[in-house]
């Protein structure tokens, strides 16, 4: 076994740090650590929370590659260790079931059978056109027609014991966490957690987890024995392509705003606090840029970088490679586009700022410009920045899949949910329709994007000064 | 007979702190015909009485107790729509700031019409008749033309007076005007004043003014309510008042002023601050900065009592059951001692200012051609010497601020010249600028604009030693910020927070702080004490003064209020659309006034002694 971390994986090692020093900063400032506060004592905020964060951990699982070591050929004295072409990531090891458990072609979600008629060999000889048994597909029913909704039910039941079981381990350690915090008796404790009296929301959190855990834990145990969102054209499990596509969608959501942040902030700040021809120069820039159809130019970009990756195939030592390295640089082709929106609302608060007192202040200490801008402006117009990169996510998200359906998107061998949508273009023309591979992007996609709106909301509403109503902040007054 | 009766009205107001009453128990009339002034600092609970009277309480904010009648009919009874008759009809307001309460995308008439249509239930050619003679009763000139006029076109003053207008148009018994010349200039509140005192006894309305200036009290009040931290502590009329105020805060506040002190000395000062409206008060609410407090008034909240001279006072001092009240006037006049000024002045001139202009161009057309120029500054001259006091005065737009900032190098001048100490800059240049940088500070009116709140105070005050490399050495630079933290009245252990946890007057000694911190000899202060209460105004201007003893430093006081000048100006420059018109000794000018505006101006600022009486 060899591990691999391929470019997108160390960006997105590297964003997780940049977060998680982010986070320590932000609990040091207490203005910060009283935003973030208020943030987390919202009850849909929590929530939501509790769904991204899911989604990252599946994310996270899915960016720790390695390449498993072949067998050695029979009869090869070399002690040399070759390693499959394929990548493994940890996830694809822990659902090593699912994903093996390829079917032919379509089929329907908890089906026995295929999709459609096949020719095949009956045992005593003859041909007919029948549909054949799946493979795996409740492979271990023998009168599946008979005996599949009682296993059905029998396995969610067991699905929700389970749930039930982490949730209550969870929800007790939550509240020991709240009984050590507020030094309250351990059942006290229980009980506000579950009313919501606790100055983080953690009631929104546990409820949030409660409702995963009884939809994901028995789709999990079942998927091992069913195909829950059926199978594609070449009959992979659906189910598992959609946990496998949640890194794509994090990863454009995520890693695009490290490309447009230092644009947008700097560029921004220097238009605003310089003015003048550079302000010109910046303004001109970004309204061009802002003026040229999106599509047409990442359109154009992406057919440049792809070109280009593929005069230099050599890079690459795996197909996984070449398709990660395209999926960067998609990341900087729509980071490079999408920095203008941030610029411009910087040199907006820029603007504003640049005549305040303190920068006067500053001014007539002789302070530099350099200085001014990163000690006096930047924190202070930081709000618009996290606002802008939590708003932004869910359109980035949502821009990958438009992407990949007009066909200028991730490489056709990254699994990803504008790919899925795109691959369900011609199975809802068909008649019977195939339905069940747009669902699932639609339902994973539809609770990435709702759960990251929601938080944004929150945030916005937490670090927004303008936004701020008492009757928001009113909300959660511990009594 | 009393128009508005107002009886034990508490508010409490929701908030993360937990319950805030701004409001405890307030009982006040208003007669007809009579203007009843609430006069306090800010935070006491003035705005917040109007916003219960309209029923206009903020988020979170409810009416625990008390009634509220208008010509004997109960407000907090009536329905909200009901409610909403009353507002603009027999009950109206105006506000603080004219810019903000009109709105700027109808015109004048627009905005009339609508209160007169819902109020009045007139339309067409009657109500724009009546619009007409609305603007002409509060004093607009071609009334049938402003109508059509959008508020942009109009001055502050105007827009204070349609405001007004547009307040009238519902006829209403009583007029809530809440701090209405706060956001006027000097000229302009004296005619806005009059317009008030002229228009409320020609239709006999009631008027309820909110003020923190006791100017405006002398001149318009029938009666005074003073309050303090959400308490009513003194009823009286103006006569008595202001011949004898009874309540210790009352006798504080008047001992605080400023205004033709030149020779007292240091001014009279309220320790501590205004107790947070969250605390649960026990006993009287004034008693931690009380001169006369004793034991009794921690425990037991005062009842009212009639003072000697006749007003209604809540303090236990004038409890007839307590035995010898100690009504005691001995702490309150400030100490008499007058200073010495430091003689050690230099004959050269500290600063010279020639012929200073500040040009700002207009630009037109396509090609950004320079159409003409503002003229902010427009050639002034005047020097000012080393432990000397300049006041620069003169109403808002007069080119006071630019002047100052022009001083500094902080926006270019035209033309002109400057000498420092000898040294010649040029103030239409960039260059030269950096070695007179901690030479010259500033310090800036509004204390909660002017520090960074995303910093330490020990990064504000240290932040010019290091820009200038006047001290690299860490432990030193916190030594030196440590020493200057004491001197200006404040803790050194103040440092480690941020802004946001420190009072108005306490940020405007650590930005007095941060100027001090790279020695200065000149600090341009601008307006610095205009954004303050009365009490803490004091405890500012005397730390002011006693730095400029101790340091001997130079000020050039920007500022509009005369009664700031009188007390701490050797010299005054009085500036008029980018000139100085008169400029002379403070005595001098202030006595002897010898340009139109100069006595335009002396004679606009409500006072309580006139300038002339204190000469005798």
């Amino acid at each position: 076994m060899k591990p691999v971390v391929l470019i997108s994986d160390a960006l997105f090692f590297l964003l997780i740090a940049c977060s998680l020093i982010g986070l320590w900063y932000a609990s040091r400032k207490e203005h910060l650590r009283r935003a973030w506060h208020s943030v987390l004592a919202d009850r849909v905020a929590m929530g939501a929370l509790a769904v991204l964060l899911l989604f990252l951990g599946i994310a996270l699982l899915d960016s720790l590659h390695f390449r498993r070591a072949l067998e050695p050929a029979a009869g090869s004295t070399n002690s040399e260790v070759h390693y499959a072409v394929e990548l493994d990531s940890v996830l694809d090891v822990l659902l090593h079931d699912v994903k093996e458990h390829k079917e032919k072609t379509y089929s329907a979600p908890f089906a026995h059978t295929l999709f459609e008629r096949q020719t095949v060999e009956r045992p005593d000889g003859t041909r007919g056109r029948e549909f054949p048994r799946l493979k795996y597909g409740a492979a271990h029913l023998k009168n599946p027609e008979t005996d599949k909704t009682a296993d059905l039910v029998q396995q969610a039941l067991r699905g929700v014991a389970v749930a039930g079981a982490v949730w209550l381990a969870l929800a007790a350690f939550i509240s020991a966490g709240v009984a050590r915090s507020q030094r309250k008796p351990f059942l006290a404790a229980v009980s506000a957690t579950l009313r919501g009296c606790t100055p983080l929301a953690w009631d929104g959190l546990l409820w949030a987890a409660g409702l995963l855990l009884l939809v994901l834990v028995p789709l999990l145990l079942m998927a091992d024995s069913y195909h829950v969102f059926g199978t594609d054209r070449t009959g992979n499990d659906v189910f598992f392509y959609a946990l496998k596509a949640m890194r794509t969608a994090l990863f454009i959501g995520t890693l695009t705003s490290l490309v447009t942040l230092p644009l947008g902030i700097a560029f921004g700040i220097a238009a605003g606090y310089f003015g003048g021809w550079v302000d010109d120069a910046i303004q001109y820039v970004y309204t061009v840029i802002s003026s040229i159809p999106y599509v047409l130019l990442i359109a154009a970009s992406v057919l440049l970088m792809q070109a280009f990756i593929e005069t230099h195939g050599a890079w690459f030592d795996t197909p996984a490679a070449r398709a990660d390295a395209r999926l960067v640089a998609l990341c900087a082709i729509i980071g490079l586009i999408s920095w203008t929106s941030l610029a411009r609302l910087m040199r907006a608060e820029t603007l504003k700022l640049r005549e305040a007192d303190f920068v006067t202040a500053a001014h007539a200490f002789g302070v530099k410009p350099l200085r001014i801008m990163s000690r006096h402006i930047l924190p202070n117009a930081f709000h618009i920045v996290l606002i802008t990169l939590v708003l932004d996510f869910s359109g980035l998200v949502l821009a990958e899949a438009v992407l990949a359906y007009v066909g200028i998107g991730v490489d056709p061998n990254t699994i990803s949910y504008g790919i899925m949508i795109n691959g369900a273009r011609a199975e809802l023309a068909r008649d019977p329709m195939v339905w069940w591979q747009i669902a699932a992007a639609f339902i994973f996609m539809l609770s990435l994007v709702l759960a990251a709106n929601l938080f944004a909301d929150a945030v916005r509403d937490a670090f927004d000064p303008r936004g701020r109503t008492a009757l928001r902040r009113r909300r959660r007054v511990v009594a | 007979m009393s128009l508005l009766k107002v009886s034990n009205l508490s508010v409490s107001i929701d908030s993360e702190q937990g319950e805030v009453r701004p409001l405890a128990k307030v009982s006040f009339e208003v007669r007809k015909g009579e203007t009843f002034v609430l006069l306090g600092e800010s935070g006491c609970g003035k705005s917040m009485t109007t916003l219960a009277l309209m029923r206009l309480l903020p988020d979170g904010g409810r009416i625990t107790q008390g009634s509220v009648q208008l010509d004997g009919e109960e407000l907090l009874a009536l329905t909200e729509a009901q409610m909403q008759g009353v507002r603009g009809g027999k009950l109206a307001m105006i506000f603080q700031e004219p810019g903000t309460s009109l709105n700027p995308v109808l015109t004048v008439g627009t905005q009339l019409g609508e209160v007169l249509r819902l109020h009045r239930g007139l339309s067409g050619t009657a109500a724009t008749h009546e619009a007409v003679q609305l603007l002409d009763a509060v004093g607009i000139n071609e009334p049938a033309q402003r109508l059509h006029d959008y508020p942009f076109q109009l001055s502050g003053g105007m827009k204070q007076r349609v405001m007004i207008a547009m307040a009238l148009a519902g006829q209403p018994s009583l007029l809530i005007a809440d701090e209405p010349t706060t956001a006027l200039d000097v000229t302009i509140q004296a005619q806005v004043l009059k317009l008030l005192a002229e228009l409320q006894r020609s239709r006999g309305m009631g008027m309820l003014l909110i003020t923190h200036d006791l100017g405006v009290v002398k001149q318009v009040a029938d009666r005074v309510g003073v309050m303090y931290a959400g308490e009513l502590v003194e009823i009286a009329d103006r006569a008595q008042f202001f011949s004898a105020p009874a309540h210790p805060y009352s006798r504080k506040l008047f001992a605080a002023l400023p205004e033709g002190r030149r020779d007292a000395g240091r001014l009279a000062t309220i320790p501590g601050s205004v107790p947070p409206l969250t605390t649960a008060f026990k006993g009287c609410r004034f008693t931690e900065r009380c001169p006369a407090r004793h034991a009794r008034c921690t425990e037991v909240a005062p009842a009212w009592h009639a003072a000697p001279s006749g007003q209604q006072v809540r303090c236990h001092l004038y409890d007839p059951a307590v035995t010898a009240p100690v009504a005691a006037h001995s702490d309150d006049s400030p100490a008499t001692t007058p200073e010495v000024r430091a003689p050690a002045e230099s004959d050269t001139p500290l600063l010279e200012v020639r012929e200073l202009r500040v040009h700002f161009p207009i630009r037109r057309g396509l090609l950004q051609r320079t159409a003409g120029y503002v003229k902010a500054v427009d050639g002034i001259s005047f020097s000012l010497r080393a432990g000397r006091t300049l006041a620069l005065v003169g109403e808002s737009g007069c080119g006071k601020t630019t002047t100052g900032k022009a001083l500094l190098n902080l926006t270019q001048a035209s033309s002109g010249e400057i000498l420092f100490g000898g040294q010649r800059l040029d103030p239409h240049r960039k260059e030269g600028w950096q070695a007179v940088r901690s030479d010259m500070q500033m310090v800036f009116q509004d204390p909660f604009g002017s520090l960074n709140p995303r910093m330490r105070v020990a990064d504000i005050v240290e932040e010019g030693l290091l820009a200038l490399g006047l001290e690299s050495d860490k432990g030193k630079r916190r030594a030196r910020a440590e020493a200057i933290m004491l001197q200006v009245g404040l803790r050194a252990d103040m440092l480690d927070r941020y802004p946001h946890e420190f009072s108005g007057g306490q940020r405007q000694r650590i930005a007095i702080a941060r100027a001090l911190a790279v020695n200065p000899k000149l600090i341009v202060c601008d307006e610095p004490t205009s954004a303050l209460d009365v009490s803490v105004q004091a405890q500012v201007l005397n730390l002011m003064r006693d730095l400029q003893q101790s340091l001997g430093l130079a000020y050039l006081f920007i500022t509009h209020n005369i009664g700031v000048v009188e007390y701490l100006a050797d010299d005054i420059a009085v500036m008029y659309q980018g000139k100085i018109v008169e400029y002379g000794a403070a005595q001098d000018v202030l006595r002897r006034p010898q340009h139109d505006y100069t006595r335009t101006l002396l004679a606009a600022v409500p006072r309580l002694q006139s300038l002339a009486a204190e000469q005798q």
